[in-house]
């Protein structure tokens, strides 16, 4: 890539000091045991959305605890609510609730 | 207050307890409820981290043995107190009363068990035993790895437990499909009935980790050409050498190490298992076949705890597990006076703090029986 | 002649208030009912079979209470003596006003307070058989009746248990109102008419007369003013009553009366609420038997979301989020609810409000052709994580030898309930609509499931031209053809209804038929329409995994008080959900039934296997 000094994209790093939390103070509110997730992927292994297409469940609920929802916008539509992602979860973490909370946060906070 | 004591549970905490004991001096009897002490560690083969014979480890620990009195496979049936007394009454445990009449004998131990058969006295069908003290050595279950159904065990022939796996070292045969095949790539599953609210157990049963690693090298010494993934959430590599171990596992044997819980698995027609998860360190779900799956199962409280639990009215934990009157520094005593805990009854354990764990006990029941006290109850 | 006096114009006024109040609902109701629904209501009260339902149904239900009666027969007798018991005191006192007044038209106040303006005397003994006297007594009778209902009625406000019911609902200021006022009307009645009837010395029967002497001897002052006074009190608390009636809860009555009507004329509740909803809202009588009914109020303590407050807060015009989305759907109230509310469509209703803003992106599925079979199997997502169901009905279906199709071996699309259940109906049809091209394309005449979750939605949603089958059904069927030879085992089990296949799909007597055959089917004491959940619901949103395992271990406990050997089900979830908590064996009805062929040649599903056996 050339280098003009400047750069179109995003930073490629989190910059947490710069994150934005209103989505996880919002969805935590709504959905208290996203806190207790240990990052395991079995939601993700098991999806059924994820069965079909580039869809990361834990992915998703990670960067929000990280600052960063971007993503996550387009990304959540592809759920299809089945609720397998919640009978694995080894934290007892209610994704169900959870996705519908991330969705939530979605409509209020645009 | 006199000089006896009663060891309930013969595996490797309650042996050690007793021949620390005995050779101190004290009366000790030990109840077992199987026909041969040993406990788990009489089914493994090697030991962590240093591959150790567990024969060996049990064999050192009979050796202080034979001022003890021991009885195998009784069943505990109530236990009373007097002042400082107990009396604990036991029944023969398979034979039911009539056998005795029958011509019961007391179990022949097998040629491999370490009790040699003049220090079993045969037991009549139901005895009582008196002691001052009472240590509780009831060890923990395996978890049924049934349970997770979505594993497959009980379901796909070619999903096994590291129990399962560790009987297969101990009889000495080549470990083979069901198919009788040699396993082309095997794949360890780590938590399994552990750190799982879905079977309703938190917590982490502490050696599975290094017990999958140690397993996963044994495999490929066995099977150098086979490929060996260990699927881990986080490895509790927590004692000496077992870091050591897990490096060894990576630059000398090969082992992959893949950072992800399984969902779920399925069976191919040809037996082999496809395994889900997630890749969590590239964000990928994965998708595997494996030629053999190993679930490392947990720890959970013995069934065998739960019954003399009640008799004593011993405090259990949220998790099941004995909770004892301190975890820092009064670890053996149990809370009620003269009643002592020791090993993996209070919880995942090593062979080696059991070994420490029983001789601690043993120290402080010396203690206790001689009237000095080292807590101020 | 007119009988007339001042005090009769606190009832006169409230009678009005109340007619013209209900007229106005009744037709606001009606207006606001969507066409077709308009259509059917026509049609329907042309229809004299469905007019003499409605009249039954309203005789049984709204006079009668029979749903009470079978609930707890205290509870029941109460109510009716209430309902039934004013009903016949109004249609008496008319019939007794005919005696002494000639004319067609009546006023409506005449018959009510009737002793006020006749007092005719009880002269001779005889005269007990004449026609007034008749009257007299039934009146009295009738009176009684309906006050042992309100002792009944204030022994409940302490003793809420010997009726059956735990909880009690709470009152708002209106209620507590008419409530007062209803409590007082028949002791107001009571006391008017004996004081009328003591100082009389006649006109009263058994209860009114002979109190009536009693009292008269026994209070000092003037009786008459006494008896007139008591006449007003009765006028204004029935006036009051009736003023309150519209703004309380005693407005579910003719409100329920009007839904029966709706109903016996077909007319549903719709996706997104309707009139019928609105008249549903107002027709709970607030009877609290919902609370009783719900798991989470029992078993888990959760005692401010079921269906009374669900409704409570719909006639408020706000339903906070927590209470539509922590309800598992289950269905138990809506069976136990005596009104026959379609509670579960109603939060529904409240559910597709707050979902239906969110929007999907399925445009990543594609559908590669299944290929072709005689039936479809579909055995749904959670049957990946119960994987001896699929295997089961595999090992099955080669027994019988049937041409099927493993729709989702490797994986489904939801079938599309998940969604709905959380208020995503437009979602949810994106999914059915791929889901059904795919079975489409199978040219399959049957569809067998394994989830009652999917059973629901594909017989409810999906519009699929062939035969839609749990496999609880399908299993049965196999064994009456004679596909399948079973041999029973004679383990001792149990039944547990799953929610979506009994009350949802109605399917009770397969399931059993079928465990009948193969095992000792031992009975339990919540069973069919009264089971439990197993507390897995996939509609409960936002409540903690510990209060879905209090709902577990609730409904273990009831379920396994007899010790069985196994405890049978026909869902996945329920599967999953029990095996969490269970010390006993939880299994699949297809796992039995695949056990239970002697002649098998696959494997045995489920069971432990010697290790010994695995590796050789
Ligand atoms: C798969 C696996 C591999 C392992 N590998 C290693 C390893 O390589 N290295 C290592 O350090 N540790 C290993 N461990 C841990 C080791 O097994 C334990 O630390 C050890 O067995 C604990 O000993 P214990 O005596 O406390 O309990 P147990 O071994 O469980 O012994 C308890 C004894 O009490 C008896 N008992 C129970 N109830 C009663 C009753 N009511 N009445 C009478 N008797 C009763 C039981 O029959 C049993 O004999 C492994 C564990 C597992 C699960
Ligand atoms: S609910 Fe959504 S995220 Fe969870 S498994 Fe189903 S599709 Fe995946
Ligand atoms: S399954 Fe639970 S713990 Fe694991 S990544 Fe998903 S949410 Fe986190
Ligand atoms: S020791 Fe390792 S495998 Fe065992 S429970 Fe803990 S983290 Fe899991
Ligand atoms: S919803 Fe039905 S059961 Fe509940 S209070 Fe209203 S009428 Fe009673
Ligand atoms: S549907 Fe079930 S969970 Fe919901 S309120 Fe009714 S009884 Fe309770």
């Amino acid at each position: 890539m050339i280098d003009f000094g400047y750069t179109l994209t995003r930073d490629r790093q989190l910059d947490y000091d710069r994150g934005d939390f209103r989505y996880l103070k919002l969805v935590k509110s709504l959905e208290p045991s996203m806190d207790l997730c240990i990052g395991c992927g079995s939601c993700t292994a098991t999806c059924s959305a994820a069965g079909f297409t580039n869809f990361n469940i834990r992915r998703l609920h990670t960067v929000i605890r990280r600052g960063d929802p971007e993503s996550i916008k387009a990304e959540l539509k592809k759920c299809m609510f089945c609720g397998k992602c919640q009978l694995v979860c080894p934290r007892g973490v209610n994704l169900r609730n959870l996705i519908l909370a991330m969705n939530r946060a979605i409509e209020i906070l645009g | 207050m006199d000089n006896t004591v009663i060891v309930i549970g013969g595996g490797i905490s309650g042996l050690t307890a007793a021949g620390m004991l005995a050779q101190q001096g004290l009366d000790v009897t030990l109840l077992e409820k199987e026909n041969e002490t040993g406990g788990h560690l009489a089914r493994w083969d090697r030991l962590f981290p240093d591959r150790k014979k567990a024969s060996e480890v049990l064999d050192f620990a009979m050796e202080g043995l034979n001022k003890v009195k021991i009885v195998t496979g009784v069943a505990i049936t109530g236990i009373s107190r007097q002042d400082h007394e107990f009396t604990v009454s036991t029944n023969l445990r398979d034979s039911g009363y009539g056998m005795q009449d029958a011509g019961y004998q007391s179990p022949v131990p097998s040629p491999q068990s370490p009790v040699p058969s003049t220090q079993s006295p045969v037991p009549s069908p139901q005895s009582q035993y008196t002691a001052s003290a009472l240590l509780v050595a009831t060890g923990f279950d395996l978890f049924e790895a049934r349970k997770k159904e979505e594993y497959g065990y009980g379901i796909y022939n070619n999903v096994i437990t590291s129990a399962d796996l560790e009987e297969q070292f101990k009889s000495g045969r080549k470990v083979l499909t069901s198919e009788g095949k040699t396993p082309g790539r095997i794949g360890f599953i780590h938590c399994v009935g552990s750190r799982d609210e879905k079977v309703g157990n938190l917590y982490c049963s502490k050696i599975c980790c290094v017990t999958g690693v140690k397993q996963a090298i044994e495999l490929k010494e066995m099977f150098p050409e086979s490929e060996v993934f260990n699927f881990y959430m986080d490895l509790r590599m927590f004692d000496r050498h077992f870091e050591e171990l897990y490096y060894e596992a990576q630059q000398k044997w090969g082992v992959s190490f893949i950072r992800g819980r399984l969902s779920e698995c399925s069976e191919n027609p040809d037996g082999s298992i496809i395994l889900k998860t997630e890749d969590t360190l590239t964000g990928k779900p994965l998708k595997m076949t494996v030629d053999l799956l190993v679930l490392l199962s947990g720890f959970v409280p013995s069934g065998g705890t739960r019954g003399i639990s009640k008799m004593l009215g011993l405090q259990e934990g949220t998790d099941g597990f004995i909770n004892s009157a301190d975890q820092h520094s009064q670890n053996n005593l149990s809370g009620i006076e003269g009643v002592f805990l020791a090993g993996a009854i209070k919880g995942p354990i090593s062979v080696s703090e059991s070994v420490a764990d029983a001789r601690a006990a043993a120290a402080q029941i010396a203690c206790y029986l001689s009237s000095f006290k080292v807590t101020n109850d | 002649m007119i009988k007339f006096n001042l005090f009769v114009l606190p009832f006169s006024l409230g009678l009005i208030y109340i007619v013209t109040s209900i007229v106005m609902h009744y037709y606001r109701w009606i207006k606001a009912l969507p066409a077709v629904d308009k259509v059917k209501l026509s049609a329907g009260i042309r229809t004299p079979s469905k007019v003499l339902a409605s009249l039954k149904e309203i005789f049984l239900e709204g006079l009668i209470h029979r749903k009470l009666w079978k609930r707890n027969p205290l509870l029941g007798y109460m109510h009716m003596s209430f309902a039934f018991g004013w009903f016949l005191l109004i249609v008496m006192g008319n019939l007794e006003s005919r005696v002494y007044h000639g004319a067609y038209i009546n006023a409506p106040y005449y018959p009510i307070f009737l002793k006020f303006f006749i007092h005719d005397r009880l002269v001779l003994f005889f005269e007990i058989f004449t026609v007034p006297a008749f009257f007299r007594f039934i009146m009295d009778f009738l009176l009684l009746f309906v006050l042992s209902g309100l002792v009944l009625a204030w022994i409940k406000r302490k003793q809420s248990k010997w009726f059956g019911m735990k909880q009690t609902t709470m009152h708002n200021f209106f209620d507590r109102v008419a409530l007062s006022c209803l409590w007082l009307i028949f002791p107001m009645r009571l006391l008017a008419e004996s004081y009328t009837a003591g100082y009389f010395h006649g006109g009263g029967g058994f209860l009114t007369q002979n109190l009536g002497n009693l009292l008269v001897m026994i209070t000092p002052g003037p009786a008459e003013l006494i008896a007139y006074f008591f006449w007003w009190t009765y006028s204004l608390v029935l006036g009051l009553f009736f003023i309150m009636m519209p703004y309380s809860r005693y407005m579910h009555i003719p409100s329920e009366l009007l839904l029966i009507v709706f109903r016996h004329c077909g007319i549903q509740p719709r996706k997104w609420g309707s009139s019928f909803s609105d008249l549903e809202v107002r027709s709970c009588s607030r009877c609290g038997v919902c609370i009783d009914a719900c798991q989470l109020n029992f078993a888990a303590g959760i005692n401010t979301i079921q269906a009374v407050y669900l409704i409570r807060s719909q006639r408020e015009q706000y339903i906070p989020e927590n209470i539509a989305q922590t309800c598992m759907l289950c269905g138990r109230c809506q069976e136990a609810c005596p009104v026959g509310i379609k509670i579960d469509s109603l939060r529904l209703i409240k559910r597709r409000e707050i979902g239906s803003g969110q929007v999907s992106d399925f445009s990543y599925l594609t559908n590669p052709h299944p290929g072709f079979a005689d039936v479809v199997y579909f055995a749904g997502c959670m049957s990946q994580l119960t994987p001896s169901i699929p295997i089961a009905m595999e090992g099955i279906f080669k027994e019988a030898g049937i041409n099927y199709l493993f729709i989702d071996r490797n994986g489904s699309i939801c079938c599309g309930r998940p969604l709905m259940l959380a208020g995503k109906d437009k979602q949810a049809n994106e999914l059915i609509e791929f889901n059904k091209t795919l079975i489409r394309q199978t040219r399959a005449k049957l569809l067998v499931t394994s989830c009652p979750i999917c059973y629901k939605v594909f017989r409810e949603e999906y519009n699929l031209p062939i035969r839609i089958q749990h496999h609880s059904q399908y299993l049965l069927e196999l064994v009456k053809d004679g596909k399948i030879a079973l041999q029973s085992q004679h383990r001792r089990v149990v039944y547990h209804d799953p929610c979506d296949l009994g009350r949802g799909g109605n399917i009770y007597q397969a399931p059993r038929e079928l465990l009948g055959k193969i095992s000792d089917l031992e009975p339990v004491e919540k069973d069919r329409t009264n089971a439990l959940c197993c507390g897995g619901s996939l509609a409960l949103m936002g409540t903690s995994m510990r209060t879905k395992d209090e709902v577990t271990l609730d409904a273990l406990e009831s379920l396994l008080a007899g010790d069985p050997d196994i405890l049978v089900t026909a869902c996945p979830l329920c599967k999953k959900t029990f095996s969490k908590l269970s010390k006993t064996e939880v299994r699949d009805i297809a796992e039995l039934v695949y056990d239970a062929i002697p002649s098998r040649k696959t494997r045995i599903a489920g069971t432990v296997k010697d290790p010994e056996v695995v590796i050789s």
